[in-house]
């Protein structure tokens, strides 16, 4: 017989057992002592990356880093070309992603029926998109723009291509998430009075999905504004002398001046790409945290 | 295989049963005063600086069924959280007042809030097995408070034919609990809870969402279980506390004029006929006759 | 109206069909060249030389190497601070932690890839655990990888396990079980999909980066048998070679699509793999 039958066995049971608490056992300690250490792990190297960065970089973290021109001589040298190259790039990123994102969410979610099969289709291959390494994008890149017949590659509208290309997934995805999160009471109040769909996407759904269409938006610019990898495809580790100026304009950005500095010998050069990459995860840490914010402040007000 | 009154039992309850129990249950001797497993003195409960209950003093007797009723936010869940420190699991949640089980204060020094949940056992409101197999949702329990159990099969053999389950489930004990019927996985829910040898049963409305087949199940295995466990159970359900319990207790809440709060506190407690058919308290009577709530 | 959205949903569409053409058609002009059978076997990687030889298998062992390395960094803790998080963390405390993890996912490549170069090789590795490694190490990039890594899977895995009913938590608590092994027994077990797919997408993310070992790995091409060795990875191939002035069509411009091809066809495999793996473990509460 396993099982007892309580009746007689618990009249005496103790409840302070006089042991330590089942919640206290070493192995629980333990375990909650490494989920501490994971944690440490992630933000002592978060930390120390800030600490040895601005120690390495304070020094030329100054007004010429903002003004000059690369140069061969390190002390010379500056990243405004780069600064501007990135505004350049991120900018036609945003024009050209934006819309192209929310406009594929807003039929994913709004008018598209689920159960067919394309459309199926393409949300599993918007998935596989968001998983495709970011270098693939610049392959895509020059192979598209090789396939029209642009000899030079390294040119703004290029580099915006690549980068688009990238975080339209990202957007797609977000803004469904944003869209789905407006409650049907809405979208049916408005149908009630005798909207039709696309104006009751326009006025009712769209706006209240405002702040979380934000919020990932500017963190799927962030991420490329800190991304080098299919820019360097397209040639953008160049020695540029001048400020960027239109579409078809050379370009380098802040990470691929950021690379080019860091394969460079002389300490110098080392200095600048810590003091670029002050100023690149300054304005990172900026565009992270308005997207907290607008995420915080709009949270489910509804 | 171990064929028990119990399953047998409960395989053939049918409506006439359930009737002819009703009946039994009147008759039973009931003690005019609970000879007490569980005893709160003075308890209130908060939740941050919201009071949710206010001087609760109630006894639940040894094998006895004890019911918790009254209309919503009268703080009878409150209450019987309070039992086994479920509570505690509440961010910002309060007990004073004293808790005792078997005369050992349940929220005092020493007390390991593990052991007395092993040692008073939970049901819920919606069925709630693990994600895991009929025979390892069983199993969990034993394992996880480290159990001393000579052959785990007969182990989860016999929770399960306690519960009166066992004849339905013995053939597929390695699949998923989730292929149950919701009446199933609430017995399976007792089942699991019976496991780890507790002698108190707290039930929180574990019929609501049940069709009345499965309830009038739940029922019969309820006052088979009596002679085995003391029960404590939350229903909204008048007719469920009429017929299984031995005492019950009416909560009822106040509203307060400044805040719109509402705090419950306990109106009436007695023996299950004396509540029904003679109440001492006017809103107890109104409760029953359907007046409101 | 309504077209213009669809044809803006069906531009996904498109720039895969853009990938794969664009991949595949300098790549069809590599394999006339060389067999699949020599890229794929051969151990000797040297595109450059008067005597080309393109066998990949040193790229391959490299990239194998710096993911193993960051996954062996990124799954255990990423894990682990995603049960902190859903499991014992208060929810004030949550709202701290959480936003902090997303900033060291927005750090981007290129500065990681400096501070492997600049820190975790010269002075963790070598100044404080006394490991032989030169400039550049398969290791500190591997490592610095890792915690790169860490967010995807913490916060992924942290959503998968939020999602578990607190109804079963509760369950646990109420037979006697411990906050360890409720976690450990029960949301774990019942978020298993939602952290297969976490691990899953880190492995994408470790095959793919680039910048990180394009800095810190080095640039040598070469069977990588020990990670406190140099090599170049299959994405560190692929932006060096950016770098140089590879005419469009020759041998070596068409090699970078040969390997940006099995690249490609690798994530794809991982990424088919993840949602096999997310289908089979799926739970319905």
């Amino acid at each position: 017989m396993a099982l007892h039958t309580p009746a007689v066995a618990t009249r005496q049971a103790r409840l302070a057992t006089g042991k330590r608490s089942k919640e206290r056992t070493p192995t629980s300690i333990l375990f909650l002592a490494l989920l501490w250490f994971s944690l440490f792990v992630a933000f002592a190297t978060l930390v120390a990356l800030i600490v040895t960065t601005i120690a390495q970089g304070a020094d030329r973290l100054d007004a010429r880093l903002l003004t000059e021109y690369p140069s061969s001589r390190p002390e010379e040298a500056g990243a405004r070309p780069a600064i501007l190259g990135s505004l350049w790039v991120i900018g036609t990123t945003a024009v050209l992603a934006i819309p192209l994102g929310v406009a594929a969410a807003v039929h994913l979610e709004e008018f598209a029926d689920r159960r067919h099969w394309f459309n199926r289709f393409i949300e599993l291959n918007i998935q596989n998109l968001s998983a495709i390494p970011s270098i693939i994008y610049g392959m895509l890149a020059i192979g598209t723009l090789a396939l029209i017949g642009v000899g030079n590659k390294n040119i703004v509208i290029g580099g915006a291509l690549a980068l688009a290309l990238l975080i339209l997934p990202v957007i797609i995805i977000s803004t469904r998430e944003a869209l789905r999160a407006v409650p049907r009471e809405l979208r049916h109040g408005s149908l009630a009075l005798g909207a039709t769909e696309v104006q009751t996407t326009w006025r009712i759904t769209l706006p209240s999905a405002v702040p979380g269409i934000a919020t990932g938006t500017i963190l799927a610019l962030s991420r490329a504004l800190g991304e080098a990898a299919p820019l360097l495809l397209l040639g953008a580790l160049v020695f540029i002398s001048f400020d960027p100026n239109g579409l078809l304009s050379g370009f380098t950005t802040m990470p691929i001046q950021i690379y080019g500095w860091t394969s460079a010998p002389q300490a110098g050069f080392h200095e600048l790409a810590a003091a670029t990459s002050i100023l690149l995860v300054g304005i990172l840490l900026v565009m992270n945290a308005l997207a907290i914010v607008i995420r915080n402040r709009y949270q489910r007000r509804w | 295989m171990t064929t028990t009154d119990s399953s047998t039992k409960a395989t053939m309850a049918t409506t006439s049963q359930i009737s002819v129990r009703a009946a039994q249950s009147d008759y039973r001797e009931i003690p005019a005063e609970p000879d007490p497993v569980l005893q709160c003195e003075d308890v209130d409960v908060y939740y941050g600086s919201f009071q949710a209950v206010r001087n609760v003093s109630l006894a639940f007797g040894h094998n006895e069924i004890t019911a918790l009723i009254g209309p919503s936010g009268c703080g009878k869940s409150t209450i019987l959280r309070s039992l086994n420190r479920m509570n505690d699991l509440v961010e910002g949640a309060r007990v004073t007042g004293s808790v005792r089980y078997w005369g050992q204060d349940m929220y005092g020094a020493g007390v390991d809030p593990i052991e007395v949940r092993r040692r008073i056992g939970m049901v819920f409101q919606k069925p709630n097995p693990f994600p895991k197999s009929i025979y390892d949702n069983i199993a969990y329990g034993p394992r996880v408070t480290g159990m001393k159990v000579d052959s785990m099969d007969d182990h989860v053999e016999q929770a399960l034919t306690r519960a009166a389950l066992w004849d339905e489930v013995k053939d597929k004990l390695k699949q998923s609990a989730y292929g149950l019927s919701g009446g199933q996985q609430q017995r399976l829910c007792i089942a699991r809870t019976i496991a780890v040898e507790p002698d108190v049963i707290l039930m929180d409305e574990p019929c609501a969402s049940l069709d009345p087949i499965a309830t009038m199940r739940i029922e019969t295995l309820m006052t088979e279980l009596r002679d085995l466990y003391t029960i404590v159970i939350v229903t909204h359900n008048m007719q469920q506390a009429a017929r299984v319990a031995d005492r019950t207790a009416f909560f009822t809440a106040a509203v307060d004029e400044t805040t719109g709060d509402r705090t419950g506190e306990l109106v009436e407690f007695d023996r299950t006929a004396k509540i029904f058919e003679n109440p001492a308290d006017q809103r107890t009577e109104d409760y029953i006759t359907g007046r409101f709530g | 109206m309504r077209l213009l959205l669809r044809l803006a949903a069906w531009l996904s569409i498109l720039i895969t069909v853009g990938i794969v053409i664009s991949l595949l058609s300098p790549a069809l002009q590599f394999f006339a060249e060389v067999s699949v059978v020599e890229f794929l076997t051969g151990t000797r990687w040297a595109p450059q030389f008067a005597d080309p030889t393109f066998g990949v298998l040193p790229l391959v062992t490299a990239t194998a190497w710096t993911t193993a390395i960051a996954l062996a960094v990124a799954v255990p803790f990423g894990l682990g601070a995603a049960v902190y998080l859903a499991e014992y963390a208060r929810p004030r405390a949550r709202k701290i932690l959480k936003p902090i993890l997303e900033l060291l996912a927005g750090v981007p490549t290129v500065v990681f890839g400096f501070f492997a170069l600049s820190f975790v090789a010269p002075t963790v590795l070598r100044e404080w655990l006394s490991v032989e490694v030169g400039t550049f190490s398969i290791l500190a990039a591997g490592l610095v990888m890792g915690v790169m890594i860490i967010p995807t899977v913490a916060s992924l895995s942290e959503d998968a396990m939020s999602a578990v009913p607190s109804a079963l938590r509760q369950g646990s608590a109420a037979l006697g079980a411990n906050r360890m092994q409720t976690s450990l027994r029960v949301v774990f077990p019942a978020a298993l999909s939602g952290i297969v797919a976490a691990v899953v997408l880190g492995i994408s993310r470790a095959i793919g980066e680039t910048m990180i070992v394009a800095i810190a790995a080095g640039a040598r091409p070469q069977m990588v048998t020990d990670p406190t060795m140099e090599g170049a990875t299959m994405t560190g191939f692929i932006a060096r070679m950016a770098l140089g002035d590879a005419r469009v069509g020759s041998l070596e411009y068409n090699t970078l699509f040969a390997v940006g091809l099995l690249l490609f066809v690798l994530t794809l495999v991982v990424n088919a793999i993840s949602i096999q793996l997310v289908r089979r473990f799926r739970q319905e509460y």
